[in-house]
């Protein structure tokens, strides 16, 4: 698989204080994204997540280390022709109006100016801001900051789109049609780099991931391969049996109306309960086999640092 | 190409701003007050419409830029829509030139609308328009230009409230920096003079693009004292401009 964006050993430091003082604050990140991949970069807050980005896009200068985009150094503006960026809480030009921002950007990449106006229309149709096109940008909410944004990220048709958080301020049914464009993009043959903390997200469209804590990358590499696909518990809810019954075959977790749910760690007592309830009659509501998630993963890396 | 770009949304941000639009009618209200100065004064009238009328134009003319000029910048990095524009295929020289004309091409305009305030003025009084005022205006522009690469200078580091402080510092410095060049012909040869001589280069000397008293006097102005000023303002201009791109250039935006 060709590597699209390649960062290694990047260390960066800030000064600090009124008497500058030096602190680390990425500690030797490497990593590599590959061509037409979803690509997740999670980290706590303050772990080294915008920094990173910021490093890849040239607003900020790394004291050490090599990051590559497309196979060029990354402050060449060659390489950042096919690069889309969409920055954390994006604050934007608020005395244009949607059409006139996403004008400028796309002249930007010297996009010729029929061209422009067709490319503008579709953007502004594809994150659902069509009729607010000739409205001030001061008077956007959040959420449609966030549209607007992801918009002129894509302005340029890139192959490499970088997200910070592309999901926070928006509401459910926004999220969902941002991830279906993310989605969308991969299904298009582009490369999306992600940075966010909303994991259920990432674990729902993300190839591979990169956990970030402190400066440096603790885990990385295909989610399948991180987190195990071995059944962790199984969370049964059943009525009809006493707490008595049950004790011994699992964890107890809560009876309310006379549904009782347990939580049962070893698959032979989950048998010994299925025939429990066969025999004396009682009823078995669900059973839910719980496999670890991302966010397991996510919380055992960062507690064990 | 990518210079153009950002000037132009330069100039259109700052014709959005509401400060330009106080500015320019305090410069058109200040333009008319010559009027009633004309009429309290003895002696030509129109010497005094001229006259007040050009240093208000240089005035207002100056605060627009350092009010402007000094935002554009900082604006930029406080609203963090620097990032977007960063990560775009261009060099932070572009950026900053780009700002640098759009401001520029913003106090053409303004300069223009206030000289047909100006003109129009004139006009009503003697009757004639008098387009040798047009040389006072051009190097009142030359100013401005100097004045906003200072501006801009001062905005790729520091906030708006001091970079506005130390632009307007270089206003009047500039304004008075000629009292040394008198200073260095009257004391003698010696290490003070030497030290005066310094000073009077790096300082700048904004009287260099003052031909007001000229042009409304109606005095000659040798050909070779204008092609001094306009070399004097571009060079000055490129010296500031690139020490503004040196302090960008390797600055983190955090």
């Amino acid at each position: 698989m060709k590597t699209v964006l390649a960062i290694e050993n990047v260390h960066k430091f800030f000064k600090v204080g009124f008497i500058p003082k030096k602190k680390e604050i990425l500690k030797g990140v490497s990593f590599a994204v590959a061509e037409s991949e979803i690509f997740g970069y999670l980290g706590p807050n303050g772990a080294g997540k915008t920094t990173t980005l910021k490093c890849i896009l040239g607003l900020i200068f790394p004291d050490r280390g090599k990051i590559e985009i497309f196979g060029q150094p990354h402050l060449e503006p060659r390489a950042k022709e096919r690069l889309g960026f969409l920055p954390e809480n994006p604050y934007f030009y608020d005395y244009l109006t949607a059409r006139e921002f996403l004008d400028f950007y796309a002249q930007l990449f010297r996009v010729k100016k029929d061209e422009r106006k067709e490319r503008v229309a579709s953007l502004l149709n594809l994150v659902g801001m069509d009729r607010a096109r000739d409205l001030q940008l001061r008077k956007f909410s959040r959420g449609m900051l966030q549209r607007i944004g992801l918009a002129q990220a894509l302005v340029n048709e890139p192959s490499l789109v970088l997200l910070d958080e592309p999901l926070g301020g928006l509401d459910p049914l926004g999220r969902k049609e941002i991830r279906d464009i993310i989605i969308r993009l991969k299904a298009e043959g582009k490369t999306v780099f992600l940075c966010s903390h909303i994991l259920q997200d990432i674990e729902m469209i993300c190839d591979r991931v990169a956990i970030i804590v402190d400066g440096k990358i603790l885990s990385q590499g295909p989610l399948t391969d991180l987190i195990s696909e071995k059944i962790l518990f199984t969370e049964i809810t059943l009525s009809g049996l006493a707490a008595k019954d049950l004790a011994g075959l699992g964890e107890s977790l809560s009876a309310h109306g006379g549904r009782t749910l347990i939580k049962v760690f070893h698959e032979e007592k989950i048998q010994e309960i299925l025939d429990l309830v066969k025999n004396r009659n009682a009823k078995i509501h669900s059973l839910i086999p719980r496999t670890q998630t991302l966010e397991d993963l996510f919380v055992e890396v960062v507690k064990s640092q | 190409m990518t210079i153009k770009v950002i000037a132009l949304n330069t100039f259109k941000e700052a014709v959005r701003d509401r400060i330009l639009y106080l500015l320019l009618f305090f410069a058109a209200l200040s333009i008319l007050v010559s009027r009633i100065l004309a009429l309290l004064t003895v002696g030509d009238g129109a010497k005094i419409i001229k006259d007040v009328g050009l240093a208000s134009i240089s005035f207002f003319g100056a605060l627009m830029a350092i009010l402007i000029g000094t935002g554009l910048v900082y604006k930029e990095i406080e609203k963090r829509t620097i990032f977007t524009l960063i990560s775009k295929p261009m060099r932070r020289h572009e950026f900053l030139l780009g700002k640098f004309f759009g401001l520029v091409l913003t106090l053409l305009v303004m300069l223009a609308l206030m000289s047909v305030i100006f003109l129009a003025l004139v006009f009503f009084h003697t009757f004639s328009v008098e387009w040798k005022m047009l040389l006072a205006i051009l190097y009142i522009f030359i100013e401005l230009i100097l004045i906003t690469a200072v501006a801009i200078l001062f905005s790729s580091f520091s906030t708006p409230i001091l970079s506005s402080l130390f632009s307007l510092c270089f206003y009047l410095i500039g304004h008075f920096s000629w009292s040394l060049e008198t200073l260095i012909k009257k004391i003698p040869a010696g290490i003070f003079k030497v030290l005066a001589q310094i000073v009077y280069t790096i300082l700048p000397d904004l009287e260099n693009f003052n031909f007001k008293t000229e042009v409304v006097h109606g005095l000659t102005i040798p050909p070779q004292v204008l092609l001094y000023s306009a070399a004097y303002g571009f060079l000055y201009t490129v010296f500031i401009l690139s020490l503004a791109i040196l302090v960008f250039r390797r600055r983190d935006f955090i």
